[in-house]
Formats: C-alpha cells, structure tokens, sequence
C-alpha cells in the first residue's frame, strides 16, 4: 500500500499539501488487538476515519472504546501487547504524495512524525522530561528534526513557540514541575506545533485540567489553527465539549465507530441510541431541570463483547436482530440533509421509521457555525 | 422532584439543619524541606465557611481545584482539624460528641471506588463492618439481612455481596461505597466528587441515586463537585468556592440562571454547553491566587472585570440579593441599605446573565 514516492519525503513538502476540505489522512478497516492468539482481545474493529484539512474531527467514546487506542495505532505510538492487525492509515502529502503510516518502516515514520503528525497527550506531567528545563525541550525537537537550525536560531523559535500560546520567554529555564497543569498543558501544544504538522492528534489534552482554563486552552488552539491550518483530531469522553469545538464528530463503542456526523448534526438529530443515550448524560446549563436517566448498564468488558450490536444489552430499542447481526456503518440519509452521515444501527436501514428520538430532522446548517467541514483555511 | 427549599442558606430559619458548619477556618502551615521556614507561613486553604445542610436536601459545593472544597469535606467529616469554628450536628455542639458517634451520623463517599474498597474482601464484608461496629440497627434481622437490604437500597442485587470489587465495573462499585456509608444509617452523607472517575454513561445512575436517597432517607448531602452543571442538576443549594471562601450561595437553579457573583459567571461562561451557539467570552481570565499569601480585600479582585478600589481593601461581606441567595460581592453592597451606599460601581450589569448570552462572537474572535 505504500506509496511510490514516499523516497521523496525528505524534500520539503509544497507549501499547504493537500487543498482545503482535502483528505488529509484515510484511515481503513484499522484493527488492533490486545495480545496474541486466543486470548487476543479486540480493541478496535474495523474503524473507518477520514480526516479533512484544517478540519477539528471529535472522537467521543467511553473508557474502553478503543479511541485511545486508535489514535496510537494510527501514530504506530501503540506498545506491546497493542498489535495492529489490520487495516491502512493513508496521510496525503500533497501532489498525489501518500504515505500509509500503518505499513511505513522507522525511517518513514521518522519523517512523517512530529513534521506531519503531532501527538498531544492527557498528562502533560508525564510527556514531559522532568529533569530538563521546557527550553531545552524544545530545543531537543528542534534540533532532532530541523538540523539545519543554529543554536540561536532555535532558541529563536522556541520564543516564537511559547509566545504562540501565551507562554512568557522567562519560562524557558523552567521545568516541568514549576509550571501549572495549565502551562504545562500550552507548552505540549507549543511543541508539537514546532514542525508546522498538518495533523494533531489530541487524547484527552485538558481532561486534568480545570474549566477555566481548559475554555482558554480550547479558545487558543480555535485560534491558533485558523492562523496555521492544521486539521485536529481531538479525542475525549466529554461530548458536551465536542459539540462545540468540533466540526465533524465520531463515536465509539466496543471499539467499533457506531455514528459519525457534522457536530451540530450529530447533536440536534443523533440517529445512533447510543449517541442519544450519550447526549442526555450531559445535564444541561438551562432551562427547566428535569430527570435524565443516562443509559442503563454499562459498557462492555472487551473480553466478552456481545453478540450482534455490541450496545443492545443497553438498547432501549433492541430487536432480535441486534442480538445476532452485526449492524454495518452505512449512510443514513433524511429529507433536508445536506451532508452524508453514517450509522451503524438496524433501526436506520430503512425498513421501518426509526423511533421520533432517532429520527429528528437534520438541523439548517447554520453560516460561519461548526457545520461545515473543513472551513478554517 | 426536585425541590428548592428557600431556607438552604438561612441558619435561623425552619428546620434545625441536620449539619451546619459556623466559620470554618484551616490553615495548613507550610513546610520545606521537612521543616518550617517562615514562622508564620500558612495555606489559607479555607477561610471563614458557613453552611448548612438542612435534612432532605441536597448542597451542592462547586469550585475548581484547591478552592478548599475538599478541604470543607474533611472538616465536615472531622477528618480534619478545623484551626478555628464551629460544627454542629442537628443544632448541637459536634465537639462534644465522640468519634464514633459522629460517625454513625456523618458518613462520607469518597472520589475514587477503584481504590476506596479493598480488593482483598468481598463487598459482603465492606457492608458487614460498619454493621458490627455501629451495630445494626433496632430492627433486628441477621447481618445478611441487613446486606441484602443495602445493597437493594443502592439497586444492587444480593448476590453482589459474594464478589470481590474487581468483578464489578466503576458503577457498581460506588453504589457499594454509597452503601457502606448507608450501613450506619447516617443523618448526613459528604460525597467529594463521587461521579468523576465513572464513565458519563453511568454518572446520571450514581446522581439519581443520591436524588433518590434524599427523598427515601431524608438525608442531608453535600455533593462537592466541580462539575457545576451537575451540580445544577443535583443540587437544592449550590454554593461556589473561590480561593478558600463561598463566594456565592442559593438555590440551584438561581444560581447558574442568575448568577451574582462575577466569578460564578465566569465559571459559567467556561463550562461545556453544547445549547450555547457560540462559546461565551471569558471575563476574568487567569488563575487562582497563591494561598500563602491571598490578596487583600476580595479574594477574586486581581481577575475581577469590574474590580473597584473598595475590593482590594476589603473583603466584601456576604450580601443577600434575594431571598436565600447570597453573593459576596461589593457590586451588590453598593444598593441603599447597605454598607456601601455611594459607590459607583458598573451598574447592574453582573446582577443579570446578559453578558452570557447576548454578545455572540464568533470562534476564535476573543484571542
């Protein structure tokens, strides 16, 4: 599956790759298990994902889902016993320029990695060294990818990098631990920023983090990414907050993308029970306070996932052919919608009308709102 | 279902509050090295806390982290040492009950059930304990009566009293935690963030849990949360934390529609809300203060957007802007009748939420 012209990675890709709204990286059919054989466990099954440039894709799920483990195996960050068992992850460079990260040896991912893909994970405290001052850090990066780079020029740009996200240059002799999670949290993006990627991969980046300042995180990084382009993929558990920074959202379950949607489509007319049962957990800031139930049960111990619909133990709509036939993701298509959409339940193949909760009209998109795909060049 | 009892923040009103704390103060004295450096240095981790809990209610305690919210939790535990105030437990001095006698009316629900319950013992004997120790109760019954009834009472089924914490999921195991609590039969039950570490899916069953055991039980709870639209979902009363203190206190759903305080606003204006068509504009960016050395006069005025001369001099007293619903803040005191009656002030602007939802910038505008 890899390309031919990976070889000509190392010359700087043309300014922009891919044009807006642009498949930026395809990923295919990823499979990824934990352990070997018998015991094997499936963490991620069949997981297809499209992301666009300069788009913000949510990637919702419970613990368990598999959306951590998805963003490290696209990343081939995933450690023993993670095994990729299957599937391609397409980045597009560009010109027709393609990489699959998925078959790509170490030198490949050595190019790919950081100056294409950036990674920011949930413990800033633990993704960064201890015991070396945030300048020197940053300077490390710097030095590892960009060679060409003198010594004054990538304290230079390590500034440049902490102003970008608020971050005074004193704070360059700094260590980690003489900086609030906040801080610490800015400085991740700072770094991964360093190379200009066209992809950043956020897991959970300010779950740790408390509301005030994950709001002000959020609103540097809607900034910073209408000002440089890049295309996020931010994965969390928390919905509510998807709704609103996210342009297009997927949801997991039992490892496997069970509805993938515009935001606002997908949080005005989910068509997934899970998806509904999701989106009334979140109580809401207004009106009047009303009883919610959540959603019964809980989620499914990956060692023994049922039969079917991994989700119809929980179903409040379950027929019986949840419970032996594995619904596919497939579009679902209403009168009025004006884009696709996926969903992976029997209720939605069409045969009969779905229940009045699955089956709200698709909301106007509204203009210069998160509805449409893509829109941040 | 849900009741606002207009008495939460009245002391002096109807009912004798199952818990009230008068002026709660803990300083914890800061250590370097294993030893103190300066003499006088303290953590002013909380200041001046007075609450009430009446029975059958629910109070809600929001605030971000090292507000001091866990810190009231202890205390109202008697895990901690207040440095200075009061507790009383059903209007009697808790001082001069025992330990054990507190305990049997004070029970607390802890963060995390993955490590609250131990892994080595059945669920079973998690409940049987505090049942040979408090007794159980005058209604007689065998010991695996009383288990069964518990775990009925948290909608777990009997046979959860054979298995061991692993073999449960997070749900379940804080419905074993809340179940223990509920073994002493307790007046007062302190849950310090009892749904954070669970999957949304299966927060709301935990909460409606807690909804439920106020109605059947009459307890009274604290839920500390930071989460403040659970709060507004669970709680009667909510009172916001800031830097150590209450900053804002009254009925829930009063609070988060109309919130007083500028801090209340902004913790608002920064949670998730998906209904909102754009995100709300910041107003009072920034962090927390150190504890060591807190500014003077009003804990929130350096972030302050409408601080005023008088609020770096003075801390501002609780002032009541409706009924049960009290705010400390000099934007309020400035109205006839008051302490401070002269004051300009911006006017009325943070007595309303319309700087939350009329200016509607776009994304990324406001950096």
């Amino acid at each position: 599956m890899t390309s031919l012209h990976v070889e000509t990675l190392d010359q700087p890709a043309p300014a922009g790759g891919p044009g807006p709204g642009e498949p930026l990286l395809e990923v295919t059919g990823l499979c990824v298990d934990y352990g070997i054989g018998p015991d094997a466990v499936r963490a991620v099954s069949d997981a297809d994902l499209v992301l666009h440039r300069g788009e913000v894709l949510g990637l919702a799920g419970e613990s368990g889902s598999g959306k951590s483990t998805f963003a490290y195996a696209v990343t081939r960050l995933l450690r023993a016993p993670g095994v990729i068992t299957g599937g391609s992850a397409r980045l597009h460079l560009g010109q027709g320029r393609e990489v699959d990260l998925l078959a790509a040896d170490e030198a490949q991912l050595r190019r790919v990695r950081w100056a294409q893909v950036a990674v920011v994970l949930q413990s800033a405290m633990h993704a960064l060294n201890p015991v070396y001052s945030i300048g020197d850090q940053l300077g490390d990066v710097l030095r590892a990818h960009r060679p060409d780079l003198g010594r004054a020029a990538r304290r230079d740009r390590a500034v440049q990098l902490l102003d970008m996200v608020g971050i005074t240059a004193d704070r360059l002799r700094s260590y980690p631990h003489e900086l609030s999670g906040g801080m610490r949290q800015r400085v991740m993006i700072a770094m991964a920023l360093a190379l200009e990627p066209q992809i950043v991969i956020m897991d959970e980046p300010t779950t740790a983090l408390d509301v005030v300042t994950q709001r002000e995180i959020l609103e540097e990084l809607a900034a910073l990414r209408d000002r440089l382009g890049f295309a996020v993929l931010f994965i969390t558990h928390d919905l509510s907050l998807l709704v609103e920074i996210a342009d297009s959202i997927a949801i997991m379950y039992g490892g496997r993308i069970v509805e993938r949607a515009p935001a606002t489509a997908l949080f005005r007319a989910p068509r997934h029970p899970y998806t509904a049962g999701l989106l009334g957990s979140f109580p809401s800031l207004h009106g009047p306070r009303v009883h919610m139930t959540g959603i019964a049960g809980s989620p499914p111990d990956l060692h023994t996932l049922p039969a079917g619909c991994s989700f119809h133990p929980r179903c409040g709509y379950a027929m019986d052919r949840c419970r032996t036939e594995l619904p596919p993701l497939r579009p679902v298509t209403r009168p009025g919608a004006a884009e696709a959409r996926v969903a992976a339940c029997w209720l939605q193949d069409g045969s009969a009308p779905p229940p009045a909760e699955l089956a709200r009209p698709e909301p106007a998109p509204a203009p210069g709102t998160n509805s449409t795909t893509g829109g941040a060049a | 279902m849900m009741t606002t009892p207009d008495a939460a923040t009245a002391p002096a009103g109807t009912a004798t509050p199952a818990l009230e704390a008068r002026s709660l103060v803990k300083h914890f004295p800061v250590h370097r090295r294993g030893r103190r450096t300066q003499r006088d240095a303290v953590v002013h981790a909380v200041e001046d806390v007075s609450i009430a809990v009446p029975p059958a209610s629910i109070t809600a305690v929001v605030g971000e982290s090292g507000c001091g919210k866990s810190t009231l939790s202890q205390m109202l535990a008697r895990q901690i040492r207040p440095t200075s105030g009061e507790l009383l437990l059903n209007g009697s001095p808790a001082a001069d009950r025992g330990a054990r006698e507190y305990a049997g009316q004070v029970q607390m629900v802890l963060q995390d059930p993955f490590s609250s319950l131990n892994e080595v013992h059945t669920v079973g004997y998690h409940l049987a304990r505090p049942l040979r120790i408090h007794g159980p109760g005058p209604d007689g019954g065998s010991l695996d009566d009383h288990i069964a009834s518990l775990l009925e009472r948290v909608s777990l089924s009997p046979q959860t009293a054979g298995k061991y914490p692993h073999e449960l999921s997070g749900g379940q195991r804080q419905r074993v935690a809340i179940a223990r609590a509920l073994a002493v039969r307790p007046r007062v039950l302190l849950a310090d963030e009892p749904v954070s570490m669970l999957d949304v899916s299966i927060r709301l069953g935990v909460l409606n849990l807690l909804a439920d055991l106020r109605e059947r039980e009459r307890l009274a709870i604290v839920y500390v949360t930071h989460d403040i639209a659970s709060a507004r979902y669970l709680g009667d009363t909510i009172a916001v934390m800031y830097a150590g203190q209450i900053i804002e206190q009254g009925p829930a759903a009063i609070v988060t529609d109309r919130p007083s305080h500028p801090y209340t606003q902004l913790l608002l204006a920064a949670a998730p809300d998906p209904d909102r068509p754009s995100p709300a504009p910041l107003a009072g960016r920034g962090t927390p203060p150190s504890l060591v050395s807190p500014p003077a006069g009003c804990r929130f005025h350096p972030r302050c957007p409408f601080a005023m001369p008088i609020c770096e001099q003075q801390a501002p007293p609780p002032v009541k802007v409706a009924p049960g619903h009290a705010s400390a803040c000099w934007l309020h005191a400035s109205r006839p009748g008051t302490p401070r009656d002269s004051g300009p002030g911006p006017g009325p602007a943070p007595l309303t939420t319309a700087s939350q939802h009329d200016s509607r910038p776009t994304r990324g505008e406001n950096t």
